[in-house]
């Protein structure tokens, strides 16, 4: 029998496959296709202490093989997340991942110590990454200093492990993933999204109305599969990989490079069954390339 | 339920200029609930183009499991689907959002569209006049070429074409043939592009009107926050064009 099970701090996974934060709002909508258990764990869309509006419209352009987005962390604030979102989630044998976002490093501090108390939130991302807001947000994760300082910040009141997602938006992934690490992450998660345009061609005009939008999907796999390798090679904290994931080959890229679990993001949107497939698809072909476990594949390409 | 599934084409045709008629066939059909509703097509099977893309319902028939949308070929995506023959199979995602409310007309309801947000009133149509409401339709085109189902609307009851280029029916907009009508019916529905919309619900402040939004789409059910409108409702919130919608009471969306 291959084995799907993956065991990362806070995480107890029955297989390594999640959806990323953003793109599987809180659960409810793909809840009506299908069995939300069968997923290794859920990231939720990201919690601000205030309910935010987001950007105006249109938030969202088709690229090549990927998309723009900057929806600008809408979420209903922290009070509604607590009350109504994660116990609608309890019913499901499904540990969640908190996704945090916040303007000062006071907001991620209230949100961290808060949500994760929630009793089936089993570990906490904290979004230091997001392009598509004013303040705050990615301007934690481009600078080592002010990342490390975060992530000890939210680790002091945090009751659950910590992973820091981290922005591709760097010059440097590796300093920032170590600056993370001395701060006392538990993992690293990446990657956000790449910063991008698109224009009209007829208007020259930014088809989104933020002028940027993040860039995700395949478009951007090749780009977050070098990241993950080169912080891999420099570190031994757990990395959830993302990044254009949308079949099982692409997970097992992932894995090889050295992530110990994969989130699926824009592909969701393609095919809302796409989790759940590559799920059922992943024992045969650990079985077809000689594994008989996750964690005998993670890393490979390292050891060749 | 929204249901996934890979449904045969069995018809495809170029109906005006640029405008497709595409007739599918599956289970996925007798998951329809109102006229108005929509799909997520995904246009080919690779990742190029990426995302799916909404269309609405046309018309339905239960019987023989198929429904058929009507669309113009401009884009990537849709010249994609325009390329689709009978017997290839086609992914489709739905059906989706809520769509038009038949039993809020009492009597003689006014259908008012444009471009391709006639589409979804021609299966509206269907149902109002199979209730036993007299329906008027008044459609707006580009040009006489662009005209599609004129004479079906016609079957069904009076019916008013406008163009902007004046080649066929009124010149100008429906508008202009709204100011010419009476003011004798109790509810108007109408779908097509967010100005149109705007001029229809100022034409009737004190008529009960339902109308179809569009809005750039990401997942098409409600999970991604791509889809958003303000709302009169709350300042503090926004409505989902692709789960609260795309259909919403006059009045509701600030655009
Ligand atoms: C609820 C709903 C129902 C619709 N029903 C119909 C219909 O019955 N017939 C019809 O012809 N069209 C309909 N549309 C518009 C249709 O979705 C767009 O014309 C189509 O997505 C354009 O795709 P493309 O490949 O031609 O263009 P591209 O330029 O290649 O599209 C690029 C991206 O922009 C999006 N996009 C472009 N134009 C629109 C638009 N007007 N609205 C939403 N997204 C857009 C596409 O979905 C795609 O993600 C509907 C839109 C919505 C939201
Ligand atoms: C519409 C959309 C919304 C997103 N929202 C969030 C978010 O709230 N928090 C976050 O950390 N990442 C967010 N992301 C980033 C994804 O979680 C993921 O890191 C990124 O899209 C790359 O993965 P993918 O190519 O599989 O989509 C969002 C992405 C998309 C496309
Ligand atoms: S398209 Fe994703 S919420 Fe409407």
């Amino acid at each position: 029998m291959t084995n799907l099970n993956v065991q990362l701090p806070g995480l107890n996974l029955k297989n390594p496959i999640m959806p990323a934060s953003g793109c599987f709002g809180f659960g409810k909508e793909y809840s009506q296709l299908y069995d939300l258990s069968a997923l290794g764990a859920i990231m939720i869309k990201a919690t601000t202490v205030e309910t935010r509006l987001g950007n105006p419209t249109p938030r969202v352009a088709e690229t090549a093989s990927g998309m723009l987005n900057a929806i600008g962390l809408q979420n209903p604030g922290l009070q509604k997340v607590l009350g109504e979102e994660l116990p609608r989630l309890e019913q499901y044998d499904v540990p969640i991942i908190a996704n945090v976002a916040g303007t000062t490093t006071e907001d991620y501090v209230e949100v961290a110590k808060a949500i994760s108390e929630s009793p089936n939130v089993h570990a906490l991302e904290i979004n230091i990454s997001c392009p598509n807001v004013k303040q705050g947000g990615i301007t934690f994760g481009t600078d080592p200093d002010i990342a490390r300082e975060l992530t000890r910040a939210v680790k002091d009141v945090s009751s659950v492990p910590v992973y820091i997602k981290l922005s591709p938006n760097v010059t440097d992934i590796v300093s920032i993933a170590k600056a993370v690490e001395e701060g006392g992450a538990d993992g690293i998660t990446m990657i956000n999204t790449l910063l991008g345009m698109r224009l009209d061609a007829k208007t020259g005009r930014p088809v989104i109305a933020n002028i940027t939008g993040g860039l995700s999907g395949p478009a951007v796999k090749p780009v977050a599969l070098r990241m993950v390798y080169e912080v891999r090679k420099q570190t031994d904290l757990p990395i959830i990989g993302m990044g254009g994931v949308a079949d099982v080959n692409d997970v097992i890229d992932f894995l090889s490079a050295g992530a110990n679990a994969v989130a699926v993001g824009t592909a969701n949107f393609v095919n809302p069954f796409v989790c759940p497939e590559i799920i059922g698809q992943l024992p045969e072909r650990l079985h077809e390339l000689g594994y008989e476990s996750i964690e005998e594949l993670v890393g490979r390409s390292h050891r060749l | 339920m929204i249901k996934q599934e890979r449904m045969v084409v069995t018809n495809q045709q170029e109906i005006a200029h640029h405008i497709f008629e595409l007739t599918v066939q599956g289970g996925l059909t007798g998951e329809m609930k109102a006229p108005g509703q929509f799909v997520h097509v995904r246009v080919a099977d690779s990742f190029e183009p990426l995302l799916r893309r909404p269309i609405s319902v046309a018309s339905i028939d239960f019987e023989s499991n198929q429904f058929t949308m009507i669309y113009r070929a401009e884009g990537r995506g849709t010249t994609l689907l325009s390329e689709k023959k009978a017997g290839d199979t086609v992914d489709i995602l739905g059906p989706l959002g809520n769509g038009f409310p038949v039993e809020q007309a009492k009597q003689k309801a006014y259908l008012i569209g444009g471009g391709i947000g006639v589409p979804p009133l021609y299966e509206l149509a269907k149902e109002l006049n199979a209730k036993g409401i007299e329906t008027v339709h008044i459609l707006g085109f580009e040009s006489k070429g662009a005209v599609f189902y004129e004479d079906k609307f016609r079957a069904l009851g009076d019916t008013h074409i406008a163009t902007v280029d004046g080649s066929h029916g009124t010149q100008g907009f429906v508008t202009h043939i709204l100011n010419e009508l009476p003011k004798d019916f109790d509810t108007y529905y109408s779908c097509g592009p967010t100005p149109m919309l705007e001029a229809v619900q100022w034409a009737y402040p004190e008529k009960q009107g339902f109308l179809s939004y569009e809005q750039r789409m990401g997942c098409g059910i409600g999970a991604c926050f791509a889809c958003v409108c303000r709302t009169t409702k709350s300042e503090t919130d926004y409505i989902k064009v692709c789960s609260d919608g795309p259909v919403f009471p006059a009045g509701v969306v600030i655009s």
